[in-house]
């Protein structure tokens, strides 16, 4: 059984159809990742299925008891804010000293307990959030756009981990990247939205997909054409549908 | 003991301070100084209500201070600029309110006191309203302060953790009125901010958890009181503004002690 299904989804943002149609679903231990063009819609889906945004149409259904692990794109904590990362993950549920240190352990920042969160260096922030979605179990991890800022040696390891957290926990792994060659080796199934679902699939069949390859170029370094997409593209496969691009993520 | 009005007074302006510094914190926090200060400039419209109906100050600064907070809160999630629009509303309802209580006839209205506070002038039965005031403002927040830290963190990470943003916006708001309409009375409607974000602001760098900073902060608002009540008692200054000094001056104290720490 899926841990959480989509039906024809639809999300509005103010006035803009922010994603339409979208059928999706993941089941245990799968890792997926979301690829697709700034505004494609592909925070404001997780947020929908983390249950943040209301669908304005369409049904999500989530498996019952499931646990979500979620860790946001990044995450500003005010100077004027002092918190530990012991702290920090005690919030908003209290933690014990032992939980704490093993979810540290496991996201690979053993050592942070006691630092400052403002003093984290951007690899250690992110680590000590992944750290905070690990601590109820989760059965599905979600990831949104978890390294950017990271550099690519960093968010290279950073996938590794992700990688070595399915396999020590064996929960279900989704996230959204703009790093594709990167990503595209860790993945189960890619899946290219750009408003609705434009292609999915393993990832080498969705590398060489036309839909795919009008949204970022040929090749498999797709990641650099990634940056230059233009909001104005013209699809050239056959169905045919006007694309709400002029949305905010 | 409660006859002697200094001691009246002491005990008023410290009930402020503690009940001010844990939302202090969270003005700090959350960059909400200006919606603070849109909150408690309605406070004026309030006492120009309360005159005229002559109903208890207490009742008519809390519900125009309330009123002004939901309208804020609410216009600002609908996308307004929101600095530009607090602004506005801040200096509009300190202006709207001046102009109320000069209208309102047959009564002399003492505007300073409303502005600066009269501390001296406290009641028992002021006492009695600062300190529930207080008290109950202490406890909403601390009933509700894991739940506030973490919408305060990220909107986002609250609503995942199954706690909701607006209520607990909602939970501030309502506090923050709270704190007005006690210490108008104290240090009056143009100087409850500044009592609110010094305090909070000197307490920054000696805190190494949220929660010692509202403890600092609640200390070093209690004693700014207190040493603003005694120089003004010494140099027959304005009590209110006074108070405010105090704690201008720790802060002035803290942040050159930090900034020598970091060199």
């Amino acid at each position: 059984m899926s841990l959480i299904e989509t039906r024809d989804l639809a999300l509005r943002l103010g006035r803009e159809t922010v994603l339409r149609d979208v059928d999706f679903a993941i089941e245990p231990g799968e890792i997926v990742t979301i690829v697709g063009p700034n505004g494609s819609g592909k925070s404001s889906f997780l947020k929908a299925l983390i249950g943040v945004l209301e669908p304005s149409a369409g049904s999500i259904h989530r498996a019952p008891r499931l646990k979500i692990g979620y860790v946001p794109q990044q995450l500003h904590i005010d100077r004027t804010l002092p918190l530990t990362v012991a702290r920090f993950l005690s919030l908003p549920q209290r933690q014990t000293r032992k939980a704490m240190c093993a979810a540290l352990e496991e996201a690979g920042a053993a050592d942070l307990l006691s630092r400052q969160m403002t003093d984290l260096s951007g690899g250690q922030r992110q680590r000590v959030l992944l750290a905070r979605a690990l601590l109820n179990h989760p059965d599905l991890l979600i990831l949104d756009e978890a390294t950017q800022g990271l550099d690519q040696p960093g968010s290279a390891a950073f996938y590794r981990l992700i990688e070595q957290v399915r396999r020590d926990l064996g929960c279900a792994v989704l996230m959204v990247s703009h790093e594709l060659h990167v990503v595209m080796s860790a993945s189960d199934r890619v899946i290219c939205l750009n408003g609705h679902i434009c292609c999915e699939g393993k990832p080498e069949i969705v590398a060489s997909a036309p839909a795919y390859r009008a949204l970022f170029g040929t090749g498999t370094q797709g990641a650099l054409a990634l940056y230059r997409h233009e909001h104005s593209h013209s699809h050239d496969h056959a169905h045919d549908h006007d694309h709400a691009h002029e949305v905010a993520e | 003991m409660l006859d002697d009005f200094l001691i009246r007074a002491a005990l008023a302006g410290v009930g402020v301070a503690i009940a001010a510094a844990p939302l202090g914190c969270f003005v700090v926090w959350r960059r909400m100084a200006y919606f603070g200060d849109a909150t408690a400039h309605a406070a004026l419209l309030g006492v120009a209500l309360s005159l005229s109906f002559s109903i208890s100050i207490f009742a008519g600064v809390l519900a125009v201070c309330l009123a002004m907070a939901l309208a804020v809160s609410t216009l600002s999630e609908r996308g307004y600029g929101i600095d530009t629009f607090l602004g506005v509303l801040a200096h509009s309802a300190l202006a709207f309110g001046l102009v109320a209580v000069s209208l309102l006839s047959g009564v002399r209205v003492d505007l300073s006191a409303y502005l600066f506070g009269d501390i001296l002038a406290v009641t028992r039965a002021d006492l009695a309203v600062i300190w529930g005031g207080a008290l109950a403002v202490l406890m909403l927040i601390g009933w509700r302060w894991q739940p506030l830290l973490t919408a305060t963190l990220s909107a986002d990470l609250a609503k995942a953790a199954g706690v909701n943003p607006r209520r607990e916006q909602l939970v501030l708001t309502l506090a923050l009125a709270a704190v007005v309409a006690v210490a108008i009375k104290v240090v009056g409607a143009l100087l409850i901010i500044a009592l609110m974000l010094i305090p909070a602001a000197a307490a920054r760098p000696f805190s190494g958890s949220p929660e010692a900073m509202a403890l600092t902060a609640g200390g070093i608002g209690a004693a700014s009181a207190l040493a603003g009540l005694w120089a003004s008692f010494q140099f027959d200054t304005p009590t209110g503004p006074s108070i405010v000094c105090a704690a201008a001056l720790v802060f002035l104290a803290s942040t050159l002690i930090s900034l020598t720490r970091r060199a």
